[in-house]
């Protein structure tokens, strides 16, 4: 499965990276504190979270998740877009909150196998 | 020029987790025994009691910056500071602004109340000031600048509430006149992260009782205790600077 197939399923938006559209899904993480995402993601993973600060993209980028996905409408700072941009990490968003869009990509990862 | 020893960091009995005996007449006589010339309160995202412990400090010759140890949309602690009343009424004005809105519980978190020279309460804050405000961390640096304040995150080392626990390292490029390192970091480490060579750096003993007060200390070379010469130091202008007095 790869990014662009979890934003169709999950009807995520793309604010930017879409270069990386085509990266491989394995797996998701949920955490809001950076300092954990270094210490527990794994590549593949899309990483589900509400910080938008431009360290995300910069986290992101270091892990080798496939995607980040933003929860509750809420948008990434432009440098922290521009950074997406450049490294080709998908920055996406859900209205959801992040129990039910964990949820829901739990599911769809799950269903995949 | 002088040199100046300076905690930049202490709470006072309005934080919820502040000791009761936290009181400015308290805080000012552990500054005075402690030989220190400055001091900033940085209560919680509140400024309420600022001004009867620099009224205090005044008479007692030791300069009391005011301001307030605010947190960010992305839960980082950032110490902000004013030499006068007008700054932090403004800092204040927008911290109301800013503040989610929940109701402190004190029997779970503390008591939020704020006293005068003989330690009559002379108001409660009913909102939780651990809270988040609605503001991230660029938001925070440009309103604290535009009020004429100076605004340092607080505590960068520390696994919570940092720069480095919330968003896993501190921005090479980050705004703010300068970064506070905790009591608890050793000067090898600053140096490996290269905290030293992003932003000056200032220490405050975050003393939430008596005995913590001047534990950690930034020393300062400037011409006076005003705001304006800590602006200048932060920027070494003319020979001025600031050190954590650990990192010497």
């Amino acid at each position: 499965m790869t990014v662009n197939d979890v934003v169709q399923q999950l009807g995520l938006s793309i604010y930017g990276g879409e270069k990386g559209l085509g990266r491989s899904v394995t797996g998701g993480y949920v955490s809001d504190l950076l300092s954990d995402v270094m210490g527990n993601a794994s590549e593949g993973d899309v990483w589900i979270t509400l910080q938008t600060h431009k360290n995300v993209v910069a986290v992101a980028s270091l892990k080798e998740v496939a995607a980040v996905v933003l929860v509750k409408g809420l948008k990434p700072d432009a440098d922290t877009l521009a950074q997406g941009n450049e490294e080709e990490i998908p920055v996406l968003g859900s209205e959801l909150e992040t129990f039910d869009l964990a949820g829901r990509l739990y599911v769809l990862l799950n269903d995949d196998k | 020029m002088d040199t100046f020893r300076a905690d930049l960091h202490i709470h006072t009995v309005l934080s919820p987790c502040g000791s009761l005996e936290m009181s400015p007449a308290r805080i000012i006589q552990e500054a005075v025994n402690k030989n220190l010339d400055i001091l900033a309160i940085t209560d919680h995202n509140s400024t309420r009691q600022c001004r009867v412990v620099m009224e205090m400090g005044r008479k007692a010759g030791i300069t009391v910056w005011g301001g307030a140890e605010i947190n960010t949309r992305e839960e980082v602690h950032c110490l902000v500071f004013f030499d006068d009343m007008a700054g932090i009424e403004r800092l204040q004005n927008w911290l109301d602004q800013w503040l989610m809105v929940i109701k402190n519980r004190p029997d779970y978190f503390g008591d939020q109340v704020w006293v005068d020279e003989e330690e009559n309460i002379l108001g409660e804050e009913e909102r939780l000031l651990i809270m988040a405000l609605d503001r991230n961390l660029d938001q925070c640096y440009e309103a604290v600048h535009e009020m004429g304040g100076v605004f340092a995150p607080a505590h960068i080392d520390r696994p919570s509430n940092s720069l480095t626990s919330q968003l896993g390292f501190v921005p090479p490029d980050v705004r703010a006149e300068g970064l506070e390192i905790s009591p608890g970091v050793s000067p090898e480490e600053v140096r490996a992260r290269g905290w030293d060579k992003m932003k000056p750096l200032l220490a405050g003993s975050d003393a939430h009782q008596p005995e913590k007060v001047g534990t950690h200390l930034t020393i300062m070379k400037m011409k006076n205790t005003g705001l304006e010469e800590c602006k200048n130091a932060l920027a070494r202008k003319g020979g001025r600077y600031v050190f954590p007095r650990i990192m010497k």
